[in-house]
Parts: structure tokens; C-alpha cells; sequence
């Protein structure tokens, strides 16, 4: 399973559609997302809520609930797509291959065991097997790494701030070396100086086991310090994807481009901008670009065809109709 | 554990002691009937309705005897003194038996019945909750087990009743009252704790009947809110094996608030169940509670609910002395 590009590419998503079934229909939660994962890359996540963000990581770890249902796509996790694996190799390769640092840190450890106990079941579950002495050692070595206390090994949660406990969550996300982790609004419940210390160790920890990593957020300026690659979502979709830098300096879908100047600068006295409008319905999307009614260059077609993904750049896509052949050619991601 | 903490817990336990005992002590005599003439009456009405003369006279005697004809204050100061040597007065009832003699000889009953069926209650129900609670329950349980709820929205006596008719009369394999073959000797042979056994079958089977419900319900809620916790979605994310998410992560968590409900119900199990032990004639504290409420034995009452009252406080402060174990989030600190 584990081929040569597998190893290069830990993670290739494909046309991933995620739908919720409700009664009213179906909503295109993720509707049609592929990208890919290079080894130790960074990608960030960005949308508004109701972007899809969150149902691509929950996809991810293949822990969606009902009504959620994967309708289409797949995901090749080291080359092996985890859409054809039964329950009970998904669980196995979450942890082991695929590692998830939860949103609200706050209360995702368990109150009533203590920290080192919640990194080791997770181990024992996986089949690792050791001495006593062995696993105190894992845990210790764990949370040296992410820049806690040994101690903290035989403490319970409500004793740790909530720096710390985002910290635990990291160690038991690298605890068995996964090949790709993701942070889903991993600092949301935090303030500002520690969020920063947090994504800083979780970017640290992943260059250190050369794991690719896909951090979720809204956070512009987080993202900018974690990410080398930013893709922005928008209604299910992904609007444009590149590094980082082109996409801060260089926007080229209309929505990245109102969501920078929404950002505060702190060198000018500009008024802060917003989007106009709401986001739209994922039960009824409009139709052609799903975007066109909040998008002030939008033009006749854009209620009409749906914008394919185009190659502008190297490394660079966006679905936009401003741009034609003469721009780039149409890619199937 | 601190000392401070111990120190605190024992206060509020004397405390509790202290208002209930007077309470205990207050609510008895604001009934408008005097006990004595009630009982005198009861007598006579007993005999035939013969009149005898100086009837007032013996009423009398009879307060003087119990310490009535005492103003309130002395009353109540006697009242402590009394309890603190555990000593009730005697019965009026069963005069002139001590109360206390009364509590102890209907108090094993009692234990055995209902302590053993509290717990039992507890368990099934804590179990059945918890798998009504959890997503992944296979279809027949999360099926079957609301039926079973059903039963318990039955009253308990009519359900007791129904029990009665059905294994005694319609199908007589099992005794219709009492605690034991009044034939067969109290040794303690294995016919004996058949016997026994066989007896406590119907009783038993009410009360845990009636009171599985309660319990798998409280349970089924706390699973539920527990099963929206963070902690239960990283549990999954970890990978970790679904009856460990399960068993450490769920159930150990929704299980906390059970704990607490269980000792308060195992405080109030030396009350006895007054409903079932009556209808099965079950010769338990409840029993002895009731028919000392119907003769209006001041007495008895009063012991009884001292001994309720006694130990409801001492499993609160078990349960406070053992509840920082379960829950770390709770500590021995003087809170």
C-alpha cells in the first residue's frame, strides 16, 4: 500500500462530497473539494462558518455522524483510501496515521482520569505494547515535547490551564507519529498569547516527526504563522488555494480578496470592511458560482455556469470566471 | 483529606442531626388528638364498648407514664437526653415494649429487603440507562428496555397487588406475606434461607420494579448529556476501542450523579417501603412505621424517624468523605 508517492503524498483528497440529509434535502456541506498533502506541509483552512471546514476534518477522521453521509470522493491516507476501509481499520488508522487536535480544548479530557492514563489508552488501543515503566517514559518524552512538565503525567485535567490541555491534546495527536495531524480551531478557546505559543509548538512538534498537518480556522494572522499553503473555502467549496504570501499579497478570487481587506491594519486608519450579505443556503446553493450574489464583480455568467478551477500560478488555483484560458488552463484537482 | 474538611463534614452532619430531631420532635405534637385517649378508646372500642369508670383518670396516669403532663421545654430537653443514651421511651403501641426493641427486631427485615433491593434497583437501572444512552446500542435492547420503563409507571402497590394475585393465587407458587414460614425454627439452615428467600421474592420484585425507572432514566439523561462531551469526540479520534469509550469515558462520567442519588436512597432504606411492606404483611421498619402512625405512637414515630434521620446524614457524609475518590474535581478541602 505504501507506494513511493504515497510516502511523498501522505494525504490526496478527491472530489470530496459531504452532504447533511435533512428533511427538507440534502446540504452540500463539502461539495466537490480535492487538494493534496506533501510530506511535512502545512495547509490552512479558512472560511466562514458553514464553510465546510469543520465537516472536512470530521470527514477526515471519518467521524461524521448521521446525517452527515460521504456521498462521493475519496481520501487516500499513505495511498490507501480510508472510504474502503470497515470501522474497525478506520480506528486503527486514526491515531496511528491520521491525528486530530480538537476544537474547545477546554473539555476534551476526560475529568475523571488522569493526563497520562488518556495518552496511553489511546496507545493500548493501537496494540503497542510495553512495560509499565516503557509507557511512563512515552509520556514523559510526550510532554517534554510539547513543553510541559513530566509531572503534569499525574495530574488530572481541571488542574492544567487551558494552554496546557491543548498542549496534552497535541502530545496524544503525535503519539504514535501520525503521518498527517489536523488541528480544527485548535486555539478557539484561548487567548491570544497562548493561542500563539500553542500553534507554535504544534507547528514545531509536526516539523519534528515530519507529519503534513491541515489546521482549520478563521484566523488570518494564526493561520499566516502556521501555514505554508492557505486554502480559502467558501459555501462548501474551495475558492482558491496557494502559499501563503500570494495568497496575502496576491488575491485573485474576489472573496479572498474582500476577506484580506477585512483584516485590521494596524499602519493605516481605513475603516474595516466587511463582506457584504449572507452566506449562502447549502440546501438550496444559487445557481452557477455559488458566491455571485455576494460578489461585487460578478457578471452575467456567473449565475449561470459553475467556475471551474483554473491553474493561474504555480501551485496556484482559483474558481473564478474573471479568469479564462489566456490565465490558466482548467485543472481537474 | 485534611482534618479541616473532616471537621466541616461532621458539623454539617450534627447539624442535620440537630434539625431534623427537632423537627422530629415538634411535628408529632402538633397533631390535635392526644395519643392517650386514642389509644384508651381504641381499647374500649376493642372490648366491646364497656364503659369503665375513671377512664380519665387512667388517661392520666398514662401522660404522667410518658412524660406528657411535662411543660414543652422539659419535653424536649428530655427528648435529647433520651437520644442521646438511644433510648425512644416506649412504645404505645406495643406497650410496654422499648421502641428501640421495636426498630431492632424489625430492622434486619427491613435491611435485608430493601437495602438489598435499593442497590439492586441501582445497578439494574444505572446498566439499562446506560445503554439507552449510548448511540451504538444494538436495536432489541434500546427496544426492549423502554417497555420495561413501562412497567414502572405502574404505582407500585397496584403492581404489588397484581404480583399477589398472579403468584399466590393464580398461579400459587410463592408465599402471599410475611418474612418467613412462622412454623420453621430461626436456625440458620439452608431451608431456612429458602424460606426466607421465597418470601422476599414478591416484595423485592415490586420494589425494584417500581424503581428501575427511576434510576435508568437519571441515567439515560446523564448518558446522554455525557455523550455530547468533547472529551467522548477526542475518545473517538484517539481511536480508542468502543467499550472503552464506553466504560471509562461515558459511562464512568454519566455514573457520578448516581453515586450521590444511591447513598440518599441507601440513608432512607432504614424507613423501610411502607406500601409494600404492608400490603406483603412484611414485618420491617415500614411496616412498624405504619402502625405506628395509624395508633399514633408518638413514641415509635419518633424512633423511627430518628433512625432515617441518622442515617441519611451518616451516608451523606460517607458519601462526601468517598466522593473526592470517584471525582477528582471534588477535593478534601474546606469548601
Amino acid at each position: 500500500m505504501t507506494t513511493a508517492t504515497a510516502v511523498q503524498t501522505p494525504l490526496a483528497v478527491k472530489d470530496l462530497k459531504v452532504y447533511y440529509h435533512t428533511r427538507r434535502g440534502p446540504v452540500k456541506a463539502v461539495d466537490g473539494v480535492s487538494f493534496e498533502l506533501a510530506r511535512g506541509e502545512r495547509l490552512g483552512l479558512v472560511g466562514e462558518s458553514g464553510s465546510g471546514k469543520s465537516t472536512i476534518a470530521l470527514a477526515l477522521m471519518m467521524a461524521h455522524k448521521e446525517p452527515a453521509r460521504i456521498e462521493a470522493g475519496s481520501i487516500l491516507l499513505n495511498g490507501s483510501n480510508l472510504l474502503d476501509d470497515n470501522d474497525e481499520q478506520v480506528r486503527l488508522r486514526r491515531l496511528s496515521e491520521i491525528a486530530m487536535v480538537p476544537q474547545g480544548a477546554l473539555n476534551s479530557l476526560n475529568p475523571v482520569m488522569r493526563i497520562r492514563d488518556q495518552v496511553i489508552d489511546g496507545l493500548k488501543d493501537h496494540n503497542v505494547r510495553m512495560s509499565d515503566g516503557e509507557f511512563s517514559q512515552r509520556v514523559a518524552e510526550l510532554l517534554d515535547s510539547v513543553g510541559l512538565d513530566r509531572d503534569v503525567a499525574s495530574r488530572f485535567p481541571h488542574e492544567l490551564s487551558g494552554g496546557m490541555k491543548q498542549r496534552v491534546a497535541i502530545a496524544i495527536a503525535i503519539s504514535m507519529n501520525p503521518s498527517v495531524i489536523i488541528a480544527d480551531e485548535p486555539t478557539s478557546a484561548l487567548d491570544v498569547v497562548v493561542q500563539k505559543q500553542v500553534v507554535q509548538t504544534l507547528r514545531e512538534v509536526q516539523e519534528r516527526i515530519g507529519a503534513a498537518a491541515i489546521m482549520i480556522g478563521h484566523d488570518m494572522g494564526l493561520m499566516a504563522q502556521f501555514a505554508s499553503r492557505i486554502g480559502i473555502m467558501y459555501g462548501g467549496k474551495i475558492a482558491e488555494i496557494g502559499p501563503v504570501s500570494d495568497i496575502f499579497n496576491n488575491p485573485k478570487h474576489p472573496y479572498t480578496r474582500l476577506l484580506i481587506s477585512s483584516l485590521p491594519d494596524t499602519r493605516s486608519k481605513r475603516r474595516l470592511e466587511g463582506i457584504p450579505g449572507l452566506p449562502p443556503s447549502l440546501l438550496r446553493p444559487p445557481p452557477g458560482c455559488i458566491f455571485h450574489t455576494r460578489c461585487p464583480e460578478a457578471m452575467e455568467i456567473c449565475s449561470q455556469e459553475i467556475p471551474p478551477t483554473r491553474e493561474l500560478d504555480a501551485n496556484r488555483y482559483a474558481a473564478c470566471h474573471l479568469y479564462g484560458d489566456d490565465d490558466g488552463k482548467v485543472v481537474e484537482l | 483529606m485534611t482534618v479541616d474538611y473532616v471537621l466541616k463534614r461532621l458539623g454539617m452532619f450534627v447539624l442535620i442531626i440537630f434539625v431534623a430531631g427537632t423537627l422530629n420532635f415538634a411535628i408529632p405534637r402538633l397533631r390535635p388528638t392526644n395519643p392517650v385517649e386514642e389509644r384508651m378508646n381504641q381499647l374500649l372500642q376493642q372490648a366491646g364498648g364497656v364503659h369503665i369508670a375513671n377512664v380519665e383518670q387512667m388517661i392520666e396516669r398514662y401522660e404522667e407514664r410518658f412524660g406528657l403532663k411535662n411543660p414543652l421545654w422539659l419535653q424536649y430537653v428530655n427528648y435529647w437526653i433520651a437520644l442521646s443514651r438511644l433510648d425512644f421511651g416506649q412504645s404505645i403501641a406495643y406497650f410496654p415494649a422499648d421502641v428501640t426493641k421495636e426498630v431492632r427486631r424489625a430492622m434486619p427485615w427491613t435491611l435485608g429487603l430493601v437495602g438489598v433491593t435499593t442497590v439492586m434497583a441501582a445497578v439494574i437501572g444505572s446498566f439499562f440507562g446506560a445503554w439507552l444512552g449510548w448511540t451504538r446500542t444494538p436495536l432489541a435492547i434500546s427496544f426492549v428496555v423502554p417497555l420495561l420503563l413501562i412497567v414502572t409507571a405502574v404505582p407500585f402497590y397496584l403492581l404489588g397487588l397484581l404480583m399477589l394475585w398472579a403468584f399466590t393465587v393464580f398461579w400459587p407458587i410463592l408465599p402471599g406475606g410475611g418474612a418467613h414460614d412462622p412454623l420453621l425454627a430461626p436456625t440458620f439452615d439452608l431451608r431456612t434461607i429458602i424460606d426466607i428467600v421465597e418470601h422476599a421474592i414478591l416484595p423485592a420484585g415490586a420494589i425494584i420494579l417500581s424503581s428501575i425507572g427511576f434510576w435508568g432514566l437519571g441515567m439515560r439523561g446523564m448518558m446522554v448529556t455525557t455523550m455530547g462531551d468533547d472529551f467522548i469526540k477526542l475518545a473517538e479520534f484517539k481511536g480508542l476501542k468502543e467499550r472503552r469509550i464506553f466504560v471509562r469515558y461515558a459511562v464512568r462520567n454519566a455514573l457520578l450523579p448516581q453515586v450521590t442519588g444511591l447513598a440518599i436512597n441507601l440513608g432512607f432504606v432504614v424507613s423501610g417501603s411502607v406500601l409494600v411492606e404492608v400490603l406483603f404483611a412484611y414485618p420491617g421498619i415500614g411496616n412498624l412505621l405504619y402502625t405506628a402512625i395509624t395508633s399514633n405512637d408518638y413514641f415509635l414515630i419518633q424512633g423511627v424517624l430518628m433512625y432515617v434521620i441518622f442515617a441519611v446524614g451518616l451516608m451523606l457524609f460517607i458519601v462526601d468523605m468517598i466522593y473526592p475518590l470517584i471525582d477528582p474535581r471534588i477535593r478534601y478541602r474546606s469548601a
